[in-house]
């Protein structure tokens, strides 16, 4: 398939992975930011194609996993009201809040729809004016345009029975937080493609600067990553510490100045806890007050900041690189995506997940073989 | 070490599902552990033991292959096919996929209040159509109707025999390392299929649904003496879940290729759009042959003649080594472990 086939070619794969070994000559650590990467790596076994030296760590670019406990706790909460017509992108219904997901509130009752585009949610609250349509909105920035425009035109609409419970996160101050703490390895980044296709790469200069660390925005498809890893390696090779952009078929270092503009006109700059990792100043998006009608938590309650009491999960350690999936003495035993510990094993775009779909065979031991050969007859 | 407000912490564990969930249903992990904790737990019987995709039954000497499966798809209408066509074609698949000749069906129909009655007699209609294409009759049935908001406009349940010809012998424990993975044509289409329409994606080529019976090509492997040593319909959780099924109940390997899975060029660009993996998206007429590798060419050629158009494949052989475990080399030549998926593929968030 166009634009797809050509960046999965097995020889040029190969080619990259013997340049990226030819050029390197000490042990480096990189961190790929966004989940669709991590995925990327580990379904295209990437990793492995390249030197021992080079070694990836998954970063914290997976929406699902990164939204706080309490959030999901109000989404279900809110879902479970009679009057209420629940909206979600798929892969938030599976993650588990305190007690149960939003799949489970579901099966309890709640009226709970997979929507693919908040305007999707939008029409539903014109088609149900006696309903009150509540869309989950949440992402990086990569989502925020979208679930800025449903609430624009909302507003502009008049839609009186529409309002988002919104939980945006943003990477550049997540970055920030983990190149600062105390443990942090990373040695160079590659930043997520998406998600500066719509904000552009200048906010990431400065960390760059002050992190001397070097950033490559890069893509999500096989070549991409490993020319993501080519650029960052001559980067660290030589000691530089700069913003490149290998994914420049989506990104200008500019972004996408009317995606920002709805984004500046309908949200505004908020500080967010993230699930596993904390809180951290200036990290999140929440609704305007001109926006504030629209605002779940209004009609709703505010969502309470819940303890996130330190479980055995360490989702958190795995969200800053310190440590991967494979390292958890649960993983694919007390943990797995029928029964998760934490929110990086439910998402398709967590790394446990990731690692479990991909490899589970041979990073954990196999449970009980299913001894069943059966479709659906008994 | 940690400052306070970058604490680690991490959220509560998901309890056992104390409801029915969509995923028991979804062809995956939960719905595998539901039938072999519940079901077959409960009705534990001789008959049960050689599970397949229907029950073969010895009766005075001969075999009779019995099977049965309940349609519920949403819209009932839908390219490529309807309802009506499910049920009689994945009822005949079932029972093609035990080396059976379908012979009877029957059919149980839940309808619900208000059901336009057009639309019933379309159902009908391709269901005898379905039938006669299949050369099986429908013979016996049964019908209901619900109050308005208590079913989705039609159910139905089919249940079907089929005779099985001696010296057929079709099962996972025939399976042998060395044999090829064949799989009998494009995969993914009914999934994707049903999914545009019903959540309204406007592709720009309507997928159709790949429905149809399988019993003809299956028939045609057999009579034309190739050593068929197991089938598997590719249905829910799509053609992961079979090999896995097949990789788990004969303790062996299965490894495939990749870039040898055949996934039409729009059906794998809507797969892309939305996340999903085409391996574990439904199909509702292709299925997998494991055969001898010496009767690979004969087996690829009598498929293909009789699948309407659709071209068999090799993808993958069995292997003695890692047992019951399939793997996958991927197209950059790294290589991965295929699961069953816990339940439905979700579509991603971007």
């Amino acid at each position: 398939m166009r634009f797809m086939d050509e960046y999965r070619d097995a020889g040029a794969a190969r080619r990259y992975a013997e340049a990226i070994a030819r050029a390197v000559t000490r042990p480096w650590t990189i961190m790929e930011v966004c989940g669709g990467q991590t995925h990327a790596i580990v379904r295209f076994g990437l990793d492995r194609l390249l030197p021992p030296d080079v070694t990836l760590v998954h970063g914290p670019g997976c929406p699902v996993c990164v939204t706080p406990v309490e959030y999901i706790d109000k989404a279900i909460e809110i879902a479970s009201l009679p009057q209420v017509v629940f909206c979600s992108f798929g892969d938030m219904l599976r993650v588990p809040g305190t007690s149960g997901s939003l799949l489970s509130a579901k099966a309890a009752g709640a009226d709970v729809r997979i929507v693919y585009s908040p305007l999707d949610a939008l029409a539903l609250a014109r088609a149900n004016p006696a309903k009150e349509v509540v869309f989950f909105a949440v992402g990086f920035e990569t989502t925020a345009p979208a679930n800025a425009m449903a609430a624009y035109r909302a507003k502009r609409e008049g839609l009186q029975n529409f309002s988002m419970l919104v939980s945006h996160v943003l990477v550049p101050p997540a970055l920030e937080a983990i190149l600062t703490g105390p443990e942090n390895g990373i040695q160079g980044i590659l930043a997520a493609g998406h998600v500066c296709t719509i904000m552009g790469f200048e906010e990431y200069e400065p960390i760059a600067r002050r992190h001397s660390v070097p950033i490559v925005v890069t893509g999500f498809e096989p070549l991409d990553i490993l020319q993501g890893v080519y650029m960052c390696v001559r980067q660290l090779e030589s000691g530089q510490a700069e913003v490149e952009n290998q994914y420049s078929r989506s990104v200008r270092r500019e972004g996408n100045r009317p995606a920002q503009e709805i984004i500046g006109e309908v949200f505004r700059v908020i500080r967010r806890r993230w699930r596993g990792i904390g809180e951290i100043p200036q990290s999140g998006l929440g609704l305007s007050e001109a926006y504030a009608g629209f605002d779940a938590e209004r009609r709703f309650g505010a969502v309470a900041p819940a303890d996130e009491a330190s479980s055995e999960c360490m989702s958190g350690l795995v969200l800053k690189g310190l440590k991967k999936p494979s390292d958890c003495p649960h993983f694919g035993r007390r943990c797995t995506p029928e029964h998760p510990l934490g929110a990086t094993m439910v998402s398709s775009e967590g790394a446990c997940a990731a690692y479990y779909r991909y490899r589970k065979a041979e990073t954990a031991p196999s449970g009980e073989p299913m001894r069943s050969n059966c479709k659906n007859e008994v | 070490m940690e400052s306070k407000t970058f604490a680690l912490a991490c959220p509560a564990p998901l309890p056992e599902e104390e409801t029915v969930q969509l995923a028991h249903g979804g062809g995956g992990r939960m719905m595998h552990q539901l039938i072999e904790r519940l079901f077959l737990e409960a009705f534990h019987h001789d008959a049960l033991g050689g599970r397949h995709d229907g029950a073969v039954l010895d009766l005075d000497g001969g075999r009779l292959a019995f099977t049965t499966d309940s349609y519920v798809v949403r819209p009932i209408f839908f390219p490529g096919g309807d309802i009506g066509t499910l049920a009689v074609n994945g009822t005949v698949n079932d029972l093609a996929m035990c080396g059976a000749r379908p012979l009877y069906l029957s059919a149980g129909f839940i309808l619900e209040e208000g059901l336009p009655m057009e639309s019933l007699r379309r159902v009908v209609a391709s269901m005898r159509q379905a039938a006669e294409a299949a050369g099986v009759r429908l013979v016996t049935g049964d019908t209901k109707v619900v109050d308005k908001g208590k079913g989705d406009q039609v159910f139905i349940n089919t249940a079907g025999i089929g005779r099985i010809d001696s010296g057929v012998e079709i099962h996972p424990r025939r399976v042998r390392p060395g044999d090829r993975v064949l799989v009998s044509g494009d995969i993914a289409r009914h999934g994707m299929a049903v999914m545009a329409v019903r959540e309204g994606l406007g592709f720009e080529s309507a997928i159709e649904s790949d429905c149809a019976p399988l019993a003809r090509p299956v028939l045609a492997l057999l009579d034309s003496g190739i050593d068929v040593h197991c089938l598997r319909d590719l249905t829910r959780g799509g053609l992961a879940s079979a090999l896995v099924e097949i990789a788990e109940s004969s303790g062996l390997g299965i490894a495939v290729e990749e870039s040898a899975i055949p996934v039409r060029h729009d059906v794998r660009a809507a797969c892309e759009l939305l996340g999903f993996d085409p391996i574990y998206v439904a199909s509702e007429g292709r299925f997998v042959a494991f055969v001898p590798p010496s009767q690979v060419d004969k087996a690829l050629a009598a498929i293909t003649e009789h699948s309407g158009g659709a071209e068999a494949r090799v993808i993958g052989e069995v292997t003695a080594e890692p047992p019951a475990v399939v793997t996958m080399a991927s197209l950059i030549g790294g290589k991965r472990v295929v699961d069953m998926l816990s339940g439905e593929q979700l579509p991603r968030i971007c």
